[in-house]
């Protein structure tokens, strides 16, 4: 088993990137997009002639090149970002396997999907591919959501300028702000070739005709060597770990997971117990810079923070900062209830709420929750969603009892829908609209409202638009994620006056709850990343560790030789028992087919066994011993002399055996060699089976 | 090891669906429903038969429900509820969610309308419900450690599944009530192949053979069609779940398609919910349903509209649903007796009509008058229209089920007793698979797969994965009476023998290990003994010129060295030996392990027989061969000895 981390992704919207040699067959976990990269873009519907004059191209006439790098170190502006159509940042490492040499696929989360398409397009690929029938679905919304929301691009530039990669070519890239340069190229400088052209419609089609949708804990059988299984991660709608049993034993993939799902099917640790392996790869609580010490201070990723450039309002941090000390769940229901009465603020106040999340269990219980808040404190607003794909997905999600938890689906026993959104739908309060020029759109619209669009890297969708419309009403908020270069997606819109809610919310196991968890799957082997060391500083150590690191191939030593096989039972009864000769140990022959089906190996009774039992030659091991050998001979009437005999066995010259009677003949031995002339047919027999008493065989 | 099958309800019967099988350990029930003809005793399965003392949750291991009609889970709310059985039930989401639907009709019927003590309360029915396991399509559920049981498509009505049970190496499959051809909203059943020990189906339809239901939908709209054009009410009494939301949809697209503006209506609220549930679960609908859903719910009726009681005797044509089916009592006999008596109204009754209902008085011939209670008779002037839609497979379905999955053993439940009967013996003579069709209370026992667990070694599972082909030739008379005009009689067989150096190993008191033979005798710490016969041949050579040579039609070549004395031999042996495979490797000729080569050794232990030829007249082939080959050895020795060669130089 050989395993290679391929990258180790950056949180819920990128998530981490593995290839793992199993059995003989390439399995790949995930293959997603690093949208946040798209950072360095400038977006749609900024002003285009405002920033052309700083554009590169006037940097390339300046011949001093000090003066360059001294312009590129100053802070950065809106100019600095690359006025183009956007590539898109894939992993890196992927890049260097050959598409073709994938045999699996497997897909944990709908952000894992987003890739794909850049994958299957590929000349060679035949991979299978299997995600949940939830994700299968949810991440093809999202990638024609992407398709579609690019196109404002290509419009933008035109279909002459798409291609053009002007900005990518070095002495370009030698001008960028370091920010944007180590996100183009990355910290080590190689991943220039990670960045694509994004996909076509017609490409995302291509992809999902090839994945193989699953239901949870579904056993899909891949050459009938593996079984493959997702099973509910908690985290989002179809979100999965993957078990994949083999003859050789069990191995857990164990994504992004919560343990606290308000929304989706719960963490099913059942199936996880009694792995062999786990590939531990939920980094989203791992961020760097926390030590040993205060591990458990990060462990409640929830800082609220309003960002400096924006009114702070004293109380806003109180209420913030209450809210660590609560407890998973009950923390997780805090953070929205804050966020709501936050948008209810702001409507009370006249202005707008543009939440650009993508995270789509949070949309939808932001959705009720600011719904019923609405009403409770009497403010009327419209909530909009906008996006090419809002009426679809909403109207998926009341059809997936089935991938949601427990109290959705009372819900939906006791006569009611499974989420609010459709009694919302149907008194106006909420409406969607595919997009923001819609003339539906045009003639409901309102303000102040609540508006749920995406995309959060703010470089893309009606979000751009609207945030530029109201970034500068210090009534309007914004609530965003913390993503790592968030400053740098806020740039374009800067000065902004809108007040900016930033938030994380929990998308992965907990450090302090890695433990507990682990001591309750109880792994053989346990695969995880050498940076967590300094997390986890303590490990139960019944279990082999393997720490693994990016850009590099590490092999797990077999953690046993054998494996299960079942012998059908009337084959067990054909089985002719022999006893070794001075030992307890009985042997027999194998007989019938070994059938490699559904993970089992089996032995079954075989058509043609007599046939193959007519060609099998006898196997005898040992050496003769001439006394005992003369003595059986002559039982049997066999008389001879010894010629020469011959106690080194090492010696090149053989004992040789002289028979006379009943007939001329000749044996012959030399160590675990022996030769047996005679022109007599009976008479050779007659020795070999003598022989052969004289010898174990089988 | 045996799988035993006690069947409670539906053996050779229909109604009250329950069995329970016993398999390395594990008691489960499939299904707990109630026989809608009884209304004593006889009307739920005999459960003391489980359990005498009435502890249920120590015998039995779970219970499986395959669908929501009362016949498969009718006695539920009893067993849980008054027999207080409190360990796991499973069924599908859409069952669970439609079953109290169902479950509380029933109460209804039975204590309001017929006025009988009731079995169980409302309280009953939810607690039972509350005691369910949801479970997905093939999702496998792990019960406890060793038993799996897994949801198959169904087809029947909405949510129906079949049931895979899997306990160690035994596995048998339930299916419920299955339909093999899709219908308007629902697909037909889907199974993955699997090794079965085990099949037991219902057997409705188990002699009839179905055409296509387009036919008769077209038939029925037609039917609807005219009598609304007439300015006519259609009744159509249904139960509350499946065949109304079937009608509805082909009904909706119809008015659709031919832009109708007549109204249609269903009655009571209880089918509206029903709908509701139908919208929220469009998953477990046909493919076509489902892949329109974003464009519309096909749920979502745009013509239907609920009606109110006043509505009766509104002037115009209308079409009604109204429950309950077979017109027993309630919404749809009051409407039918307003309606009966005009002749331009129509009354559709979909499906099966049990006896002493209204709906089979209608059925049966063309009454004037109908009694619908002791005081009350209604004149009926109205058009009858009887329905066959069913949503059970047919025979033909059942056989291509039984053959797809190639059980060992078959049992048939659910369906009348002659026409199973003939099933029974149709599969056992046309498919071989022994099959029984017992009554209730009767116990099958079946012989159930058990395997024995070993090892294998890692070398020798690499070993087995390449092929290892072997040829044997089957017809040891080919070589003597050849006859070429004869078509070839499939002499070679071909088998892939890849565990031939497989050995078992079984020390006391362990696990049995399989390994590669090398790998033994390592283990061992011996090393293989090889055992060889040799012969040295004498093979006289014939002088220059011999007229034997003719022979040897002109081909006779000289023996220059001993290479050439091997090619020669090759040529004459390929005469001698037509059916064995000599090959010519230079310094040896090999037949099998046979190796022949040219001895010039004049000491040559092997050469043991009197010599008769001296040196000049002969040559020596020195033979070596192992055991296997002993008998072809001696063919080739014999061979040998008649030939002649010829040391004739051209």
């Amino acid at each position: 088993m050989k395993f290679t981390s391929l990258s180790k992704g950056k949180g819920f919207y990128f998530p981490p990137c593995h290839l793992l040699n199993i059995c003989g067959f390439r399995v790949l976990f995930d293959c997603p997009l690093d949208l946040s990269a798209l950072s360095i873009f400038s977006p749609v519907g900024i002003d285009e002639g405002e920033f052309r004059v700083s554009s590169c191209d006037d940097f390339r006439d300046s011949e001093c090149s000090d003066k360059k790098r001294q312009k590129a170190e100053k802070p950065l502006d809106a100019s600095n970002l690359i006025h183009a159509e956007p590539y898109y940042k894939t992993v890196n490492d992927l890049h260097l396997w050959n598409a073709s040499f994938i045999d699996i696929v497997v897909i944990s989360s709908y952000m894992g999907m987003l890739g794909l398409p850049f994958l299957t397009r590929k000349q060679g690929f035949s991979a299978k591919i299997y995600a949940t029938e939830a994700t299968a679905r949810l991440g093809k919304l999202m990638m024609e959501d992407l398709v579609a929301m690019h196109a404002e691009f290509r419009q933008l530039y035109g279909p002459e300028e798409s291609g053009s990669t002007q900005w990518m070519k070095w002495e370009e890239l030698d001008m960028f702000p370091s920010v944007m340069k180590e996100i183009v190229i990355g910290k080590d400088g190689t991943e220039l070739g990670s960045w694509m052209p994004l996909y076509s419609a017609a490409d995302v089609m291509d992809c999902m005709q090839k994945v193989q949708a699953l239901k949870y804990a579904e056993e899909a059988c891949y050459n009938g060597t593996l079984l493959i299984m997702a099973v509910s991660s908690g985290l989002e709608l179809g979100t999965c770990n993957w078990t994949i049993s083999s003859p050789k034993g069990t191995v857990t993939y164990l994504s992004s997971s919560s343990f606290v799902s308000s929304m989706s099917t719960d963490f099913d640790y059942h199936a996880l117990q009694g792995s062999d392996m786990i590939i531990y790869s939920d980094f989203t609580t791992w961020k760097a810079g926390n030590g040993v010490d205060d591990y458990i201070g990060c462990s409640a990723p929830s800082t609220y923070e309003l960002s400096d450039f924006s009114n702070s309002e004293n109380d806003w941090e109180v209420r913030a900062e209450s809210l660590l000390k609560l407890d998973d769940g009950a923390e997780e229901v805090e953070k929205l209830s804050f966020l709501c009465s936050c948008s209810i603020d702001s409507i009370k106040a006249g202005g707008s709420v543009i939440i650009p999340i993508g995270r789509l269990g949070i949309i939808l219980q932001l959705l009720e929750q600011i719904a019923d808040s609405l009403e409770a404190t009497n403010n009327k607003a419209p909530i909009f969603v906008i996006s090419s794909v809002a009426d679809e997905l909403l109207a998926y999600t009341n059809i997936i009892p089935e991938w949601l938890c427990k109290q959705r689906q009372d819900r939906m026993y006791s006569g009611h829908s499974l989420f609010g959104h459709v009694d919302l739908l149907k008194d106006k309060t909420l409406q969607l609209f595919p997009t923001l020029h819609s003339l539906e759109l045009l003639k409901s619209w309102e303000e102040p409202c609540i508006v749920f669009c995406p995309h959060w890297s703010m470089r893309l969708g009606p979000a751009v638009h609207l945030l530029r419309r109201w970034c500068g009403d210090p009534n309007s908020l914004l609530i965003i994620e913390n993503e790592e270069y968030t400053d740098l997606a806020l740039l374009p819109f800067k000065p902004m006056t809108i007040k900016a809610l930033q938030c994380s919310f929990l998308s992965g196991i907990k450090l302090q709850k890695v433990q507990p968890l682990l001591n309750i799957l109880q792994p053989k082997v346990l695969m995880i990343p050498e940076d967590s060391r300094q997390f986890i500083p303590t490990f139960n150590t019944s279990m082999s560790l393997k720490y693994f690191s990016g850009k590099e191939t590490l092999c797990i030593p077999k953690y046993k030789t054998t494996s299960e096989l079942d012998i059908a039972t009337d084959l067990t009864l054909q089985i002719q028992w022999k006893k070794l000769r001075h030992k307890e140990t009985s042997i027999a022959r194998l007989k019938g087919q070994l059938l490699l089906e559904h993970g089992k190996q089996r032995l079954v009774f075989h058509n043609d066994q007599e046939a193959s039992m007519q060609a099998k030659s006898l196997l005898h091991w040992g050496k003769l011993d001439l006394k005992s050998l003369l003595v059986s001979l002559q039982k049997m009437g066999i008389n001879g002399f010894v010629e020469q005999e011959n106690i080194d066995t090492e010696s090149e010259t053989p004992t040789l055996v002289h028979i006379s009677e009943p007939r001329k003949a000749l044996i012959e031995m030399k160590g675990t060699d022996t030769v047996i002339s005679t022109d007599d047919e009976d008479l050779a027999s007659l020795i070999c089976r003598t022989i052969c008493s004289n010898l174990d065989c089988i | 090891m045996a799988i035993e099958c006690l069947v409670l309800g539906a053996g050779q019967d229909v109604g009250k669906s329950c069995v329970v099988v016993k398999m390395n350990g594990k008691k489960i029930m499939f299904d707990c429903g109630m026989h809608m003809g009884h209304h004593d005793h006889q009307r739920y399965p005999d459960f003391s038969r489980i359990s005498s003392s009435g502890d249920f949750d120590s015998s039995l291991t779970c219970i499986i429900i395959t669908h929501f009609h009362l016949d498969h889970i009718g006695a539920l709310p009893y067993f849980t509820e008054v027999c207080g059985y409190k360990g796991p039930i499973y069924m599908t989401y859409p069952t669970k969610a439609l079953a109290p639907l169902m479950l509380e009709d029933y109460r209804k019927v039975m204590v309001d309308r017929r006025g009988e003590e009731e079995q169980f309360t409302s309280e009953n029915i939810a607690d039972c419900l509350k005691k369910v396991t949801a479970v997905d399509l093939k999702q496998t559920v792990q019960v406890d450690k060793d038993l799996q049981i897994r949801a198959y498509y169904a087809g029947h009505v909405l949510g129906a599944a079949m049931f895979y049970a899997k306990v160690g190496d035994a596995s048998i499959v339930y299916t419920g009530d299955y339909n093999m051809t899709p219908d308007r909203h629902l697909g037909a059943a889907q199974i993955d192949r699997l090794h079965l020990d085990l099949l037991i189906s219902e057997s409705t339809y188990a002699t009839t053979i179905r055409d296509s239901k387009y036919a008769r939908e077209r038939e029925f709209l037609h039917a609807v069609h005219k009598c609304v054009s007439n300015g006519g009410k259609v009744l159509i009494p249904t139960f509350a779940l499946g065949r109304a939301q079937e009608l509805c949809i082909l009904l909706d697209d119809y008015w659709e398609r031919m832009s109708l503006k007549v109204p249609i209506y269903f009655s009571a609220g209880l089918t509206l919910q029903a709908n509701m549930y139908y919208k929220v679960l469009i998953n477990w609908t046909s493919q076509k349903v489902k892949d329109a859903y974003t464009t519309r719910n096909a749920f979502e009726y745009k013509h239907v509209c609920s009606f109110e009681r006043s509505m009766i005797n509104a002037p115009g044509p209308c079409v009604l649903f109204a429950t309950p089916g077979m017109i027993t009592g309630g919404f749809s006999l009051e409407v039918f007796k307003h309606w009966a008596p005009y002749e331009e109204n129509l009354i559709t009754l979909p499906g099966y009509c049990v006896a002493g209902t209204v709906g089979h008085q209608l059925m049966s011939g063309k009454p004037k008058k109908v009694a619908v209670d002791k005081d009350t008779q209604v004149d009926v002037r109205c058009k009858i229209n009887q329905l066959s839609f069913s949503p059970h497979t047919d025979a033909k379905g059942i056989m291509d089920l039984v053959k797809f999955l190639s059980p060992k053993h078959v049992i048939l439940m659910h369906g009348e007793k002659p026409k199973m009967i003939s099933l029974q013996e149709r599969i056992q003579s046309e498919l071989g698979i022994p099959s029984y069709c017992p009554a209730n209370n009767e116990t099958v026992s079946i012989p159930s797969t058990h395997y024995v667990k070993a090892d294998i070694s890692d070398t020798l599972r690499r070993k087995a994965k390449y092929p290892n082909f072997k040829f044997l030739k089957t017809n040891p008379e080919g070589n003597s009476n050849r006859d070429f005009m004869a078509p070839p009689t499939d002499p070679l067989r071909v088998f892939d023998d890849r565990l031939t150096d497989g050995i078992l190993c079984l020390d006391n008191g362990k696990k049995a290990k399989a390994v590669h033979q090398d790998e033994f005798l390592g283990m061992l710490g011996a090393e293989k003994h090889e055992l060889q016969f040799a012969y040295c041949c004498q093979v006289r050579v014939g002088n220059s010129g011999n007229a034997r040579n003719i022979e040897i039609s002109g081909d006779t070549l000289p023996i220059i060295d001993k290479y050439s004395r091997l090619h020669l031999l090759n040529g004459k042996l390929a005469l001698e030996l037509a059916e064995v495979n000599i090959q010519d490797c230079g310094e040896h000729i090999q037949v099998e392990s046979v190796s022949i080569s040219v001895c010039l050794n004049d000491d040559c232990p092997h050469r043991v027989s009197e010599t008769s030829l001296n040196n000049s007249e002969a040559i020596y082939f020195c033979c070596t061969w192992l055991a296997v080959d002993e008998e072809l050895a001696r063919n080739v020795i014999s061979a040998l000895k008649k030939l002649e060669l010829s040391t004739t130089e051209v």
